[in-house]
Formats: C-alpha cells, structure tokens, sequence
C-alpha cells in the first residue's frame, strides 16, 4: 500500500479499513439514506394512525415511541450523517487537499455509528418498549417515568455525539491546515464555510448534550436528583441544557445545506454569488446568535418575564442574518440565466419553503403570542418547513449536483424532476395544512384526535405517503445512475459550476490533489 | 408559485374566519373571550400580515426572474455581484420592522404576566392522566375535585360513532365566574403537563415541585375546551380540559352545591349499600379512572391483569393498600384522595367480583374509612 497511485482494496475490507475520504463519504451517505427510510418508516406509522380520528393501527404508547424514535433517526441518523458524508466528499476536493486531516479517526467516526443505531433501534424490541418520551426527552418523563431501555438510549446518544466530534474535529483540522496554497479562507466555497462554523457549533454543543444524558444516567441508576424537585433538583434545568445544546443542533443541521445551496443556485444562474463576504458573515452571525436563544422553546415553563423579554429580542435577531441569506439567494437568481435541472429545482424548493419556515419562525419568536402556538402543529409544521424541506430538500439537491461527479454517469433529468414536483407536492399537502390545526388548537404528540381536525389530518396523512413513495424513486434514480446512468466525461458537468472540484476529471479518481492545484489570484466567488 | 398562491389564499381564509370558534377546519387561531387574547390575536396577525406582504415581495421578484431571466430564452446573464448599499438597506431595514413588531409583543408580554390583584386562586395539577383543580382562599372550605375524560373507549376505538366533543369532554368541568380575574395556580404531580386553553388564552407548563402562575378574565360565559399540551406518557392525547365559564350567581351556587355533595359524600360512607349498587357505581368509577391501565376485561396493559389478580382476589387489606396509596415506583397512583369512600369500597368490590374473579366480597365505605385511619 506504499505507492500513492494505488486503487481501493477489493472486497469489504476495502469498506471496513478504509481511510479515504471518498470511501468514508459514500458510507455516511448510504448509511444515511437508510435511517432516512427507517425514520420515514416511523413517519408513516405516525401518519396512517392520525388518518382518522379514533385509534385504529396500534396503541397510544407505541404511538410515542414512533414520534420518539422518528426524531431521533431523522435528527442523529438521517441529516446530521447526511452532511457529514457531503463534507467529506466534498471538502477536500474544494480546498485542493488529498485527503481529510485526520483519515484513521475519519474511519472511526463513521464506524461507530451503525452500532449506535442498531443499540437504539434495538430499545423496540425490549420489554416496555423504546423510548417514548419524544426527541427531547424532558425529564422525568424520560427518567423516573421511562421503560428500561432509557439506559439504552443514553449509550446511543453518546456514541453517536461522540462520532459527531470527532467528524468535526477532523473538518475543523483540514479547513485549517490542508488548503491549498493560495486558497485562503474567503476564498474558500460557501458549502466549506458553513460546514467550518458548523463544525465549531458541534463541537461546543455535543457535549452539553452528553453532560445531560450523563445526569439522566445518573438519576435513574444512582440515586442523583439533578432533574428531580423531590431530591431538590429541577426539571426546568434538563429543559436548559437540552435546548442550549437543542437550538446550535439546528443551525448544524441548516448550515451546511445552506452552503450548498449557496453552490447550486449560482452555477444554474450562471452569475456569481450576490455577496460572498456577507453570506460568510450571516454565517458566523446566525451561529454566534444560536448560542443565546435557546429558552425561547420553553416560553410556557414560567421563567421571569426579563428573561423572556431577552429570549424573544434575541431570537427575533436572527431574523436578520437569515433575511440576508435569501435576499442574498434571490438577489444572484435576478438576472441571472436561470436553467431547472433537478438540483436547482430542489434549491428554488429549498429557497421558497425554507423562507415560509423562516417566517413561522420570527410568528414564534414573539413570546405571548407563542402561548398559544407552543406545542402544537404550528410547531410541527415550522420545523418540518425547515428540516425537510429545508435540509432534507438541499441534501437532495447536492446528490443530484454533484452525482455526476461522484460516479461519472448522469442521472435520468426527466426521473429526477418528476421527483421533484412529487416532493414539493408531497411536502406542502402534508404540513400546509398542518399550520391550520395547529393555530385551531391540536397539541402535538398526540395519537387522536377531536373531530374538527380530522379532514386537515386526513389531508396532512395523503401528502406523507406520496412524499415518503416519492422517496423510493429517488433511490432507484440513484442506484440506475450508478449501474447504468449514461456516462459522462467532461470535467466541468454542469456549464455554470465553479470550483476545484469541477476542474478534476469525471469521475473523480480515487486520488485526488495528490500535488496541490494552483489557485487562480482572482476569488473563485467574483 | 403554487405556494405563494396558498399562503394569500390561506390569508385570504384567515380573515373571513377569524371567529370561527372550534369550528370544522378551522384555519386560524381564536381571538378568544378575553382582552389578552384577542391581543395576542392581534399581534399574531400584524406580524403574519408582516410576513405574508414580504414573502410576496421576495417570491415576486423570485417568479419574476424565474420566469424571464431563463436560459432557454436566450436571456444573457449579467456578472453584478456585491453592492454595500443595498446589503446594508436589507440589513437595516429588517432590523426597524422588528424594533417594530418588538413594542406590541413586549406590552402584550407584561400584561399576560400581570398575576397581581386575582379575585380567585385556583390550584391546577396535572396527574397522569387527568387534572386536579382545587379552588383556594374562596369563603368557606376549598373546594377540589378531579377531572376526567368523559369520552368512553367504545368511541375511542371506533366500536360507536364519536360524539361532537370526542376527546374534548371530561366528567367534571371547571366552573369559573365571568368577569373576575381568576388566577391559575399551575402544578403536576408526577411528569411535565402543560395546561391550555385557546380560548381564555393560558396556556402554562405544569411542573412538579414548582408552581407556575397564569390568569384569565373571562369576558362571555360559555364553555372552552382544551388539552394537555406536554408530552406526558402513554395518555397524553386524553387528559382534556373544559372549563364553564358561567356568572357570578351562578358560581356561587355551584360552589355551594359542591361543598353540601361533599358533605352528603361523608353522611353516605357511613351506609352500608347493596352488591348491585356498589357493582353498578363501582363499573363507572372502574371505567374512568383504571380502564385505560387495567383493560376493559381487566385484563391488564400498561398495569397489571385485573382478573385472576393474586391482589384482587387474596387477602383485603393488600387490596386496599394498592387502591388507596398506590404502589410506588410504577404508575399506579395513590386513589384515596382521588376517589370519594363510597367510589372506592365500590370500585373494589367492583374489582373483587368482575372479570370472573367471584370471590363474592363486599366492601362497605365504612371498611374504606377504617382501613384508612388504620
């Protein structure tokens, strides 16, 4: 294995062993579009019980380990690897570098995670059942209150925070020391920019959320009363440190898919980005604000009205910087000569939909009138507006960008725009109406529901399946691209994308940067 | 854009309806029966308004571009890029909109945590699954009963057609006076609840070992339903809220009502009653307040089977103990304050001779009393 030239080795030793950067990327995106349908799996459940009013498919407790484990699969499992698998694609083929900083803990980081999963998925089939105290898991419903498999759970949580930093320890050590010469860092693309700040927010917040589990462990087996007022704890204090660790964990998810959309939509406008230095400063701003807003998700807790009064101004801030982004977005498609293959498709989708989710976010930001919305489907559906079509939209996008690249075969366009309209269709049918039982009174979380929601859920429930069959042509798309996509050998794919990525031949070898690229003096953005 | 047209159409729907109160496929949140919730009402739709007119402007100019700036017209892309003057315009202009948007969110913010100067405390406290009011520092004895849901498992699991209010219907409602503010003292026993009712705009998490404070003047009498709104277990769906707000009068009559009930409950524990009357009482309390644990058969579920029990069927005194302080540790709760003496001999006996357990037991309320005291 001495010589740089050599190709991947045969067989699953070349998966188990592998320290390529490549190789490691596939996995995390493989093994993140599995979660997507286990977690999808859980969503449908969800969905054919709130068909109709009255419980009709399985009873209320499996109910809530259907809504617990659905959050966690998507949150841990699906998006949060989703990205990881892009960075390690496409970070270092963007700055110029062979290969991650650090590849033997790049293995590792992956490695553990299919263990995590399978200890978690593991929890439905124990007496009492999987978690059932929702992705948040307040205690003590999630301590003194939760089934056994509780103990489970924390594990789980720990190997996959303990993957997630050292994912980010290795992208942070690469940005920073395996650019290529000349490559500084406003040049370097949006999509490594976001994931360089989203790496720091992983890395400050993973482990405020093993301290938490830690303090449950400690509760339910020792004796502690961290979260327990009866041993002179506080079940306030879980809600804390769960959200400081909760409100950062979104931006991670949003970040890197705002980068990628910052890649796509410029390369089919064919006009550079509108303000790179302001994209990377919005950036930084949203990140820094994620630190100090985290109690505005426990408006009800009955905290004194200064510190309520400081969560909403605060939160309400963010509104900024996110403005600046899609004013940004909007501003480099204006004039541009825009062209609708799939990944811009799902990047104006990205656009129009997270902008709604943005918009129900500053509703939510104003306290008094979150009394009323607070944990109700108006919830549900904001964050879905912004971590489906959201980030799960702008993941979507990046595969079918930069497919071509990864395995030098095009996708089927006619497939993948079919894909599209059924998605953006699926979507809205499923949480637009969502927003309206929400703002009429349905709580979230629950199995049944009264009669006046029930032609919204039914609606909602239709929408679901034909997003999450939706889904199953994306894969197949996927799969026939790489056993018999039509190939393609032109370096550039895509006419408007820049970026050093583009310059390497399609598909790119297994190898690639060996010797540094030269970086033009010009900013690669304009 | 298909979303676009939605969300005016939605706008559009939203202020034709804005006093559709529970009605179906309701679109909007209620304005309420209170002066604080028809200015949250307000505030909510001053900054979807807001929201509404600049997502218009952004996904017209967005359509606008997508529709003519396109390739495949042959339209020529221009390089413009960065431009301090209008990144600094759409920084500052957004940020005077939600200075804006901050000052009527902060008035109503102070006033919905004016808890001072209540005609009437009311002591809330969620239990898994159903909630406990008790009425303080009115004249005279408090007054506190437990509320649960009214909906029977029949309707639940789909064996009979649903009622107008399924799900929303408890067996005893809060009776508030109109025109009095009315504190809410807000408490749980055992997990996070959380206590909403849309309509008298309060909604507050019920935590145990704290007390949360929220109020309501309620300006219409009528009745306003709502729910649980914190994940709390297995039941969460089904712990509702009703509240009748009712006059002055009225209350007070009701509040005396209460208190002779409660006085006739203690003359009544000292009868004895029949087999069939404590079956037939001892059937309905069984079905409200151990059915969704226990089964309709007794057959168990997230509590122990019922029938054949080695508790239910062995020695009575055990049996008692279970009832009346619960078993720690599990979420079988302790009944003795929930339930009245003559509720609990007859939900016992009820236990003792249902589900084919016929060990031919009676248990007077008289027996619940001194097994009580000891």
């Amino acid at each position: 294995m001495g010589d740089h030239h050599h190709g991947p080795a045969k067989g699953l030793s070349r998966w188990l062993f592998t320290t390529n950067h490549k190789d490691i990327g596939t996995m995390y995106l493989w093994f993140s579009f599995a979660m997507f349908i286990l977690g999808g799996t859980f969503a449908m459940i969800i969905r054919a019980e709130l068909f109709q009013p009255g419980m009709q498919l399985v009873e209320p407790g499996f109910f809530n380990q259907m809504t617990t484990l659905h959050g966690l699969v998507m949150v841990f499992g699906a998006i949060m690897p989703s990205f990881v698998g892009l960075a390690n694609w496409l970070i270092p083929m963007m700055i110029g570098a062979p290969d991650m900083a650090l590849p033997r803990m790049n293995n590792w980081s992956f490695w553990i995670l299919p263990p995590g999963f399978l200890m978690l998925a593991s929890t439905l089939f124990m007496e009492g059942g999987a978690p059932a105290f929702g992705w948040t898991f307040y205690a003590p419903l999630s301590t003194t209150y939760a089934a056994p498999s509780v103990t489970f759970f924390i594990f789980a949580i720990h190997v996959l925070g303990i993957s997630s930093i050292m994912g980010s320890i290795n992208i942070i050590a690469t940005i920073m020391n395996m650019r290529a010469p000349g490559m500084t860092y406003m040049k370097m693309p949006l999509f490594v920019w976001t994931w360089f700040i989203t790496a720091f927010l992983l890395v400050a917040v993973m482990p405020v959320l093993a301290g938490a589990v830690t303090m449950m462990l400690m509760d339910i087996h020792f004796g502690t009363s961290f979260f327990s007022a009866a041993g002179g704890g506080d079940p306030v204090l879980f809600q804390h440190i769960f959200w400081f660790f909760g409100h950062p964990e979104v931006y991670i998810i949003i970040l890197p898919a705002f980068g990628v959309v910052s890649q796509v939509i410029p390369a089919f406008s064919r006009k550079p980005l509108f303000g790179y230095a302001s994209m990377v400063y919005a950036t930084a701003a949203i990140a820094i604000l994620s630190f100090v807003v985290w109690a505005h998700h426990m408006y009800t807790v009955g905290m004194p009205v200064a510190g309520e009064l400081f969560f909403m101004y605060a939160t309400m801030l963010i509104a900024v910087p996110t403005g600046v982004k899609v004013f940004n977005w909007v501003s480099t498609m204006w004039r541009g000569a825009l062209s609708f293959e799939t990944p811009m498709l799902f990047s104006i989708g990205f656009l129009v939909l997270f902008t709604i989710g943005g918009f129900t976010g500053l509703m939510l930001s104003i306290a008094p009138a979150d009394f009323q919305y607070h944990d109700t489907y108006f919830v549900v559906a904001h964050f879905h507006y912004v971590m489906v079509a959201g980030a799960v939209f702008s993941m979507t996008s990046a595969v079918y960008f930069w497919l071509p690249k990864w395995t030098g075969r095009m996708y089927n366009e006619t497939m993948g725009k079919v894909h599209f309209w059924i998605s953006f269709v699926g979507f809205n049918v499923t949480f637009f109406p969502q927003h309206f039982v929400g703002l009429a009174g349905m709580p979230r979380r629950v199995p049944d529901y009264a009669l006046q929601f029930a032609d919204f859920n039914m609606m909602s429930s239709i929408g679901a399946f034909v997003y999450g069959a939706s889904q199953i042509m994306f894969l197949y798309n996927v799969i026939a691209t790489i056993v018999s996509g039509e190939k393609v050998s032109d370096e550039q794919v895509w006419d408007g994308a820049e970026g050093l990525e583009w310059t390497l031949p399609t598909p790119a070898p297994y190898h690639t940067f060996e010797v540094p690229p030269k970086i033009d003096a010009t900013p690669a953005h304009g | 854009m298909s979303i676009k047209k939605s969300l005016m159409n939605a706008g559009a729907v939203l202020s034709a309806l804005p006093f559709a109160a529970l009605a179906q496929n309701q679109v909007n949140m209620s304005p309420g029966v209170t002066k604080v919730g028809a200015e949250i009402y307000d505030l909510h739709m001053l900054i979807m308004i807001i929201c509404i007119v600049i997502g218009i402007g952004v996904f017209g100019v967005m359509l606008y571009s997508i529709v003519y700036h396109r390739k495949s017209k042959g339209f020529e892309p221009s390089q413009f890029h960065e431009s301090t003057k209008v990144e600094i315009a759409w920084t500052v202009v957004p940020f005077l909109i939600l200075i804006g948007m901050a000052v009527p969110a902060t008035s109503t913010l102070l006033e919905v945590y004016d808890n001072d100067d209540a005609e009437l405390d009311i002591l809330v406290t969620g239990h898994q699954w159903k909630w406990r009011y008790e009425y303080l520092n009115a004249d005279g004895e408090n007054v506190s009963f437990f509320s649960n849901l009214a909906t029977p498992q029949e309707e639940i699991y789909n064996s009979e057609a649903k009622g107008e209010h399924y799900l929303l219907e408890v067996d005893e409602p809060l009776v508030i006076p109109v025109d009095t503010k009315v504190r809410f003292l807000i408490t749980a026993n055992d997990v996070i609840h959380s206590w909403w009712v849309p309509e008298i705009a309060v909604k507050r998490d019920a935590i145990p070992g704290f007390i949360n404070e929220a109020w309501s003047k309620v300006e219409q009498e009528g009745i306003y339903r709502g729910q649980c709104t914190e994940l709390c277990g297995s039941y969460h769906g089904f712990m509702p809220i009703v509240v009748h707000a009712v006059s002055q009068d009225e209350f007070q009559g009701w509040m005396s009502a209460k208190r002779a009930d409660k006085e006739a409950q203690v003359a009544a524990s000292s009868v004895d009653l029949s087999l069939e009357a404590l079956m037939t009482e001892g059937e309905s309390v069984y079905n409200t307040s151990c059915l969704a644990c226990h089964g309709a058969q007794g057959e168990g579920g997230v509590g122990k089977a019922i029938a054949g029990s080695s508790i239910a069927m062995g020695d009575l005194g055990v049996h008692l103990d279970v009832g009346i302080k619960g078993v720690a540790g599990t979420a079988m709760q302790a009944f003795g304050a929930q339930l009245s003496d003559v509720e609990m001999a007859a939900v016992i006996t009820y236990q003792r001779n249902a589900f084919g357990n016929n060990t031919g037991d009676v248990v007077q309320p008289s027996d619940v009393a001194q097994h009580k005291q000891g």
